[in-house]
């Protein structure tokens, strides 16, 4: 019960939730940068949501499958096919031994998920089996690496359900992403025009951009706050380098850091930047926690 | 001390005690982390303590943020400076070479003093495990003699090898694993500070204390160090 990596030329990982009760001795959390997407994969083959997924980056990748079972796809559409017929994201496919996966590249958002029965096998290391390649942690072999060619895939699930996923449930990803920050840390240490420029621009997203975090390139912003001492920092926070140019820290991000931050994205708009392509535009919004909170928790209770 | 709790994210709250770094923090840092950990429970996923703060990451389905403001509030009422750190002492032996310390000369040189005194000085010293970050095990230490303060190298090293000890500023530190690096590299140990087949994974945690005990090549190389070179930087300040 197992898919082989025929080629790739993709940032294959496996990943699942992340690594949590670890970080004071400095090691990140890292898992699937777009959770949502990662769930709804898991949850058409009626999986734990947080079972380990092959988090596939751009497309580039082509896989054999090895036995009869049913495979999840979710998040981006990376003009997969079966055997040459496309295959759209969002649903349970039945596979049979033989036949031929692959990704070619990104038609719609950045990361597509694939998980398979029971999820696919991989050690767990300190608690998770996310691939964490900058601490060389986690996937198949336990040593930080991406997928590569050559490589097999096992799952350990008995033929599994085969769920419809509610056509509701499916994001939109068409126009450009307005993206939720709960605003808070450093935020009183920006000037008036900085504050007025952070949620009143468009901000690209610079191509020197990966699981560490996305820096975002605009208008420049200032803060009074000069040198900070080195502090934990949240999945999301939006810090601001002496450029002035921001920084979204994302699951690998380093576990302390000491730049100003004007706040974090919530967990849902995390997801959402997961899809945002290199150059594209997002606009960041304020919120409040009370209200982000009650948006998060209605999100999580999709999942039927 | 007058504690400040910031919104730092959807699911966490930063746990500012104070404004400057201070070996005197950690009592008070330790047994605030202490009773959160007891008064959040299974709500608490995640706690870093660094030199000032503490980031709390809790559960958000279980609390909202005035819940989880309330409980940061309780556990902190009536708090008092851990007496005794709970902390481990270490003692981390040294090689202290030119080899794989690059930065040795460059130390005395500023400092004024023989390299022998500069590595006289710094073993000289238990110092704080203030925060653990950078890299997984990666422990920021302190503080060393102001007159050893030297500021991180003006372009980071490609590749440090896995031990090498560094000072940047009058923080020390040594690194886990081989990755990029900036700080100023005086030796290397041939301890391993970081494993996850280890029961505790990292060797050094936040109040623990450090000495470092200066050996010999041989003795280095007993110990399964690698002494593999580490080239000189260009220095441009």
């Amino acid at each position: 019960m197992s898919l082989r990596i025929e080629r790739t030329r993709a940032l294959a990982l496996l990943q699942d939730d992340g690594r949590f009760g670890v970080r004071h001795l400095g090691v990140t959390q890292g898992g699937a940068l777009d959770w949502v997407s990662m769930r709804w994969a898991n949850w058409l083959l009626g999986n734990a949501l947080a079972a380990p997924v092959l988090e596939i980056t751009l497309g580039g990748l082509a896989l054999s499958v090895e036995a009869d079972g049913v495979l999840g796809l979710a998040g981006a559409d990376l003009g997969a096919t079966l055997d040459g017929a496309p295959l759209p994201p969002w649903r349970a496919v039945a596979v049979r031994r033989g036949q031929r996966l692959a990704f070619d590249g990104p038609k719609l958002g950045v990361r597509a998920y694939l998980a398979a029965p029971g999820g696919f096998e991989a050690p767990a290391l300190l608690g998770s089996c996310a691939t964490v390649v900058r601490e060389g942690l986690g996937g198949l072999e336990g040593d930080g690496k991406p997928v590569a060619e050559g490589d097999v895939l096992r799952w350990r699930g008995p033929l599994p359900e085969h769920r419809r996923m509610p056509a509701t449930a499916i994001p939109d990803w068409s126009g450009s992403a307005t993206l939720d920050v709960v605003v808070g840390a450093q935020i009183g240490g920006f000037d008036g025009q900085s504050l007025f420029d952070a949620f009143n621009t468009p901000w690209q997203i610079d191509t020197r951009s990966d699981r560490m975090g996305m820096r975002l390139l605009g208008p420049a912003l200032r803060s009074k706050t000069r040198t900070m001492i080195s502090e934990g920092v949240p999945l999301g926070a939006v810090q601001v380098p002496p450029d002035g140019q921001p920084i979204v820290l994302l699951n690998d991000r380093q576990t302390i850091g000491g730049y100003p931050r004007i706040g974090a994205l919530t967990p849902l708009a995390i997801a959402r930047l997961a899809q945002c392509l290199p150059g594209s535009a997002v606009r960041l919004r304020p919120v409040v926690a009370a209200q982000a909170q009650q948006a998060h928790r209605r999100a999580l209770a999709s999942w039927p | 001390m007058t504690p400040r709790i910031e919104v730092s994210a959807l699911d966490c709250l930063t746990l500012r005690l104070f404004d400057r770094i201070d070996e005197r923090n950690m009592p008070w840092l330790l047994a605030a982390a202490e009773r959160l950990t007891e008064r959040l429970g299974s709500a608490l996923i995640d706690l870093v303590p660094s030199y000032t703060t503490l980031l709390i990451h809790y559960d958000l389905n279980r609390l909202t943020v005035d819940q989880a403001r309330a409980a940061v509030l309780d556990a902190l009422n009536g708090l008092t400076a851990a007496e005794d750190l709970g902390g481990r002492e270490h003692l981390v032996p040294v090689w202290y070479d030119r080899r794989v310390g690059p930065e040795l000369a460059l130390i005395a040189e500023r400092a004024g003093l023989e390299v022998d005194t500069v590595i006289e000085r710094h073993a000289a010293h238990a110092y704080q495990v203030f925060a653990l970050g950078f890299a997984p095990g990666f422990a920021f230490m302190g503080l060393v003699e102001e007159c050893l303060a030297t500021p991180r190298l003006a372009t980071p090293r490609k590749r440090v090898a896995a031990g090498s000890v560094g000072i940047a500023d009058r923080q020390t530190a040594a690194y886990p694993v081989a990755s990029p690096g900036g700080w100023n590299l005086i030796g290397r140990t041939p301890v391993r500070l970081f494993d996850y087949r280890q029961d505790g994974y990292s060797l050094l945690r936040p109040g623990d204390r450090v000495r470092f005990e200066p050996i010999d090549h041989a003795a280095f190389l007993r110990l399964g160090g690698d002494d593999s070179a580490m080239p000189a930087m260009e220095h441009d300040r």
